[in-house]
Formats: C-alpha cells, structure tokens, sequence
C-alpha cells in the first residue's frame, strides 16, 4: 500500500519535472491574479503536488499551539517573494510583503496516535496577500491524492478516525466556505492572518530560520513564545491564555467577528470583565446552558465558557466554526485553570 | 394647543397605521431587469452559498419558489447585493436539519437587500448582520415553527455594530431571546412587523436613534424593549421612540435559557424601559398584558464598566391608550405586587435612583398621561434590592419632558 503510493509520487514527480508547472516554483502571476486558480499545482506551491513536497523557497513552520480541528494534522507553509520580507512585529501578526502565501493542508489517518499512517489529505487553504489585501481560498483534495479543486461553497465529510485519546469518531467535518474563512480571519474590515504572530511562531530556533531565509526582517533578541498550553511544567495560568488566544481570540477580540459580545480573549488582554471574569453573556442565547456568567472562578461547571467548548450543538458549540467533535485536552485544560482561580 | 396638535399627530398615525397595516401591504414587484432564479435542483445550499460568495456589488440573487433543506449557515460579504425569494411564505429556508454556524445567514458586507423569503428553524440566530451599514430587512419571515421552546434560536432577526439599519413588514416567530434585536447599532427603522411568541417581540440594545411604529407586538413575554447593558463595546444607548404599535397580550411564559437578560423579563409586560436614555413612548395601544403595560427599571446585576449609567433616563410616556391589564403579575413583579394587593397599575418603576454609594440621581421621568392612567413606583431607592426598603407611591415623578427626538431618516430607506 505505502510503496503503492511511494510508486505513484514518483511517477507524478517524473510527470511534473519533465516539464509539469510545479517544477517552475511559485508562480507570482497566478498568485497575484485577481481571482483563485482552479486547482492547487498551478500556483507552483509544491515541487509535488501529489507527494505534498513543497516548492524551493517554500517553507514549512509550525504553531506552538495550533487551534484545534477535529484532530486533523495540520502542515503549514510559508512563501513570501524573493527579495521582499516580513517585518517583525510584537503583538500582531508580521507585515508580510504582498505575494506571501501561507499554505495550510489538512490531513488525517485512521488512527490519529499515529498520524503518519495511512494519512490522507482532505483540504489545503490558502490565504494570499494579494496587491489590495489578504484573501482565502478553500481547496479539497480528491479521492487521488493527486490535486485539489478550489471549492468556495465549502463541504461536509464524513471522517472515521481514531482520536489520540483512543476514541472512535465518526466525524462530520466540515470544510469551511470561502466567506467562513473570512468569518475566522476578520480584522475590522480588512482579513488577516492568525498564526504568524511572535508569540505562537518563537519556539525551536524557528523565527531565526525565517531570518536565515529571508522570509523574516527586525528580529530583536530574546524573542519568547506563548507556552505548549498541554505542557504542564509550564505556569497553568499562561498555558490557558494561550490556548484561548489561539482557538477564541481570533473571532473574540476587539476587532474580530465576536466583538459585539464584548468577550476579548487574547492572551494579551488584561481586564477580568473583558477575558469572561463574572461577565453575563450578551447574545448566547441556548449558548448560555441555564448558566449566568461566562468564568465563575473556582467553579468550572458554572461557566458558560466551558459549557460552550464541550458542546457540538450548533449554536451553542464554541468555536462556531471548524469543529463537529470537543477536545478531551483542551476541556481538562480550561476545567483545571477555571478551577484553580480564587473565588470571588 | 399642545393638545389639540398632538390629538391631531394620533390622527394622522392611525391613518399612517392603516396604511402600513402589516397584513394588508404586499411587497411591489421587482423593479428593473430581474434576473433568472437560482436553480432548485441539486444541492441548493451550496447552489446558493456559491452564489452569495460569486455575487458582485448591484447584483440581485433570485430565489426560488419551495422549501429547501439547509445543512450549513448561508454568509453573505459582498457589498450591494438584493438577496430576493418569490414571498416569505413561498421561498423557505429550512435549517432544521443545519449541523453547523452560529445562524441561519450572515451578512457582513454594506448595503445590502434582503426581502422576500423566509427563514426556519435555525439552530443559532435566524439571520445576523454584523457591521453590516445600510442593511434592510424586507418582507421576511423567521420562525421556528414548534412555538416557544428553549431550544429554539436566540434572535430572529438580528443587526449588530452596525449605521442605518431597515426592518419593515417582517414576522417573526418562537425565538428564545427577541425576535427582531438591534444591538450596538444607530441610526435604526423597525416598522410595520409583526412579533409574536418571542421572549421579547422587539429589543433596541446599546443603540442610538432609532425609531419602532406601526409593529404589531403581541403574545411574546414582553412586547418592545429598550435596553442598556454594561461591559460592552457600544453602551450608552439612548434616543428610542416607539409609537403607533399595538402592544397586546404579551402574557407568553419566559422560555428564555437562563443566563440571557430577557430571562428576567416577566410574562406579561408590553414595553421595558431598563437603563437607556431619551426613551419615548407615545400613541402605542396596550391591551391586555397581565405584569405591566409598561415598566421602568434599572440594570440590577453587579457590573465593572466605570463609563455605565445603569438608571432610565430622560424618559417619556404620553397619550397612549391603555387597556385591561396587571390583573396577573407575574416573575420578579409577582412579590412585589403581591404585597399592594397583587395587581399593578397601568406603569410601574422600581423607584431605583442611584447605585453602589452614590446619591440619588435625576431621572427625570416624565409620565404625561390622562390622570385616570395608573403609574406606581417601588421605591426601591437602590439595587441590591432590600424588600424592606420597598416604599411604593403612586405619585408620578416630577419632571420636565425630554426634547423628543428627530424622527430617523436612512439614507437608503427607498431602495
């Protein structure tokens, strides 16, 4: 079955360097074009489309922590111009020269504790800064493995996996559409990247590899990361922030789709009402679960935060988007932390 | 001669009323070139979401005659777009069956025209428009079509962050929180719709200007809302008028999941005023509500917003008819009422003044109605409420009315 395969990326690799459009790398007119390419290989992203093998000047990075998709295995990819660079910037994501591509493909296996086998990619999205801004393009792979359409209506596909917790899921993923992408990626009215930020790239040596490869500009000295929210040497208190600034703060900030409940939670924010702190909801609606206020400390049961993760009901499942099952992990974690705080 | 000229300003509504009957109007034909309907075969949420994600600004998506089976939120981005059905008993939207997004649809795009077709049985909102500038809803229908259920959507129709906004000939059914809620916005128009079975009909939230007449409010819990609350990005609503409704028989059970604001509403109430500012209340008729025709309160629960005024301010009732009513009290008012005999007068306030240590406020609460309508204060004199400190009167406030509003204009109020 893997030499099958193995046999077949060959075979497509021969295709393409004899003379396939993958071979040419990144291609900056289709990138720059106003509208999407129909199909993934002809932007030139991956010297292999098929075997995932990423252009030259295309480069691989990682979260430190990533939000969470149903399980699914992520593989990011940054490409930014020759000659241009991102600017490096505290707090918000770097300023990235027009014709960056980030590449973000989704993948999953039968058994998720071992995610290398028998993985299978199900969709890669794109976000380009194109000349008047950021935009976002789904495409789904097909049965193949071989190229992946552009499909801006968005999809449902039934997954069977096992969880890394050894669950069995049928699940119902959901491939977003091309306007839920905005929904996540909103700033005010422009849309803009989540992950490239200080904060969730500064871990193993990676922001000065961006800088050796260009991709990066204005590194300081010390740069210090978000902590792996599910390492548990680190301070609680730092690994909750973060993992709700990775997986909320994207809608639930000042300027994002969730500004109007007034729920701000990015690792950054300081005020208690703000991060959820005895606040009562605004719109939850059936959200609310009977409960009144979205953090009572000290009590993790009464907190409508909580009762919001868990939940796969659609409205009432938090993050409204991007997930059909909850995350063991990530509710233990939120749980432990809601539980430590002092009641009031 | 205020008099007469305000006997003359009823007239003319009640003709404006019949006019603007919900019932009676039918939305005109289309105007200009009408393009060919979307078609009904296949998988019409993604026939459609494809269309809304391709439309380009002045474009019209036609909808189909028939009922369609959604499984996933409908968005809308792009500006200047007419999202248009065959009628809103013709064209449905049927979400029963929806597995994911937090409404029916989502528009975040400006100057948008939605009319003409109907929206069922979201699990979330019915249709949300956020930051939506110019947005108009026309002739639509939401509902949920089990009646009031806890597990029914929040909000029917549901405009937030947002300038000029249009709601007009719209009905809507069943939600668990309002039926038609304007939050965080100005600028606003609701008119001519028709609310029932909501836990509020009609809810104007941290927002500023806005005008509700000619609505028909009638068997939610409570009937039109006016609204402020703290810790928000908008607060500090003010500048409502709402006149020429007919607020009847909101006597519905509060079905709202605990937690929400309207949770506390009693059952039985026609119009609340809590918080706010520059709030009036004239020529609506109110029958039959058994809490309260109208109550006037403060925001009662602990907050940390330094900028928040939690008291009604500047407020203003005048010449509108009364009915039957109070005979029922029901939720936070029932004890209250019990103990003045257990009926409540045509409106109540509960005579909150101040907050936390601080003095009594001017509230200037201004009750201009004929001497035989019954008003009654709890004064309550500060939250937390201490029922021993309850000193009910029924002296109407001294006070000088607020300058009434302009009357909102949108600048696309005729597209």
């Amino acid at each position: 079955m893997k030499w099958q395969g193995f046999l077949a990326a060959l075979f497509l690799l021969a295709g393409c360097s004899a003379g396939g459009k993958g071979a040419r790398g990144p291609d900056l007119d289709v990138i720059l074009a106003a509208g999407p390419a129909p199909v993934l290989s002809d932007y030139g992203l991956f010297s292999d489309v098929a075997g995932a093998v990423p252009a030259q000047g295309v480069l691989p990075y990682e979260l430190i922590n990533p939000l969470f998709t149903d399980h699914a295995a992520k593989h990011r990819l940054v490409f930014v111009p020759k000659g241009a660079s991102a600017s490096f910037n505290a707090e918000d994501v770097f300023s990235f020269p027009v014709g960056t591509v980030l590449v973000k493909t989704f993948a999953f296996a039968p058994d998720m504790r071992v995610p290398d086998e028998g993985a299978y990619r199900v969709e890669t999205r794109l976000l380009i800064h194109k000349t008047e801004g950021w935009a976002a393009y789904p495409y789904v792979w097909n049965e193949d493995q071989t190229e992946a359409v552009y499909r801006p209506a968005g999809k449902r596909i039934d997954i069977e996996t096992v969880s890394p917790a050894a669950e069995t899921l049928q699940l119902r993923y959901a491939v977003p559409n091309q306007n839920q992408c905005k929904t996540c990626h909103q700033a005010g009215d422009a849309i803009e990247p989540i992950g490239p930020k200080a904060r969730h790239l500064a871990h193993e040596g990676q922001l000065t590899r961006w800088v050796e490869a260009g991709i990066l500009d204005g590194l300081p000295e010390g740069v210090a990361g978000e902590p792996y929210a599910f390492d548990v040497s680190q301070p609680l208190d730092a690994r909750a922030r973060a993992w709700l600034d990775i997986n909320c703060a994207h809608c639930h900030k000042a300027d994002g789709s969730a500004s109007n409940s007034g729920l701000w939670l990015p690792a950054t924010e300081q005020t208690g009402a703000r991060i959820g702190l005895l606040k009562h909801p605004v719109a939850a609606g059936r959200g609310s679960g009977g409960l009144k206020q979205v953090i009572v400390p000290g009590d993790p049961d009464a907190s409508i935060l909580l009762y919001r993760m868990a939940s796969t009901e659609p409205g009432v499942a938090m993050p409204e988007l991007g997930r059909s099952v909850s995350d063991p992990e990530s509710l233990a974690l939120i749980r432990e932390w809601i539980g430590a705080m002092e009641t009031p | 001669m205020s008099i007469r000229l305000r006997a003359l300003g009823a007239a003319v509504s009640v003709l404006a009323f019949a006019a603007c009957s919900p019932s009676t109007t039918e939305p005109p034909p289309p105007a200009g070139e009408v393009p060919a309907p979307l078609s009904a075969e296949g998988d019409f949420g993604a026939t459609l979401q494809a269309a809304l994600i391709a439309a380009k600004p002045g474009e019209t998506i036609l909808l189909p005659e028939g009922v369609f089976q959604l499984t996933d939120g409908l968005s809308l981005d792009v500006d200047g777009v007419t999202l248009r059905g065959a009628g809103q008993e013709k064209t449905i939207l049927d979400f029963t069956g929806q597995e994911g997004a937090g409404e029916g649809l989502l528009v975040t795009s400006d100057d948008v025209l939605l009319m003409d077709f109907g929206v069922r049985n979201t699990k979330g909102d019915g249709i949300k428009s956020k930051g939506a500038d110019q947005i108009i809803y026309r002739y639509l229908t939401v509902e949920w079509t089990g009646g009031p259920d806890e597990a029914n959507g929040a909000y029917g129709v549901y405009p937030v962050e947002s300038k000029n906004v249009l709601v007009e000939n719209v009905t809507v059914r069943a939600a668990s929180d309002a039926g038609i809620y304007v939050g965080q916005s100005d600028n606003i128009i609701v008119r001519n719709s028709v609310v029932e079975y909501n836990v509020a009909g009609i809810e104007i939230e941290n927002s500023m200007n806005a005008d509700v007449y000619g609505n028909i409010a009638r068997n939610n819990t409570g009937g039109i809302l006016v609204f402020d609350l703290p810790d928000l990005p908008v607060s500090g609503g003010n500048s409502t008028r709402i006149f020429d409704n007919e607020i009847i028989e909101n006597n519905t059970r509060n079905f709202a999941p605990a937690g929400n604001i309207v949770a506390s509403v009693p059952s039985g109430t026609g119009v609340i005023v809590m918080a706010n500012r520059n709030v009036h209340v004239f020529d609506n008729n109110f029958d039959n509500n058994r809490s309260a025709h109208v109550l006037i309160m403060s925001y009662s629960e602990p907050f940390t917003d330094e900028t928040y005024n939690p008291l009604p301010r500047d407020l203003v009732l005048r010449d509108n008819d009364y009915g039957a009513g109070g005979d029922d009290p029901q939720g936070d008012l029932a004890p209250l009422a019990a103990a003045l005999g257990g009926q409540l007068p045509a409106i109540v306030w509960d005579g909150v003044d101040r907050w936390g240590e601080g003095e009594p406020q001017a509230m200037n609460i201004a009750v201009e109605e004929a001497s035989e309508v019954g008003f009654i204060s709890f004064g309550l004199g500060r939250y937390p409420i201490d029922p021993a400190a309850m000193a009910p009167s029924p002296e109407r406030p001294v006070a000088v009315a607020a300058a009434e509003p302009a009357a909102v204009v949108l600048p696309h109020g005729d597209r």
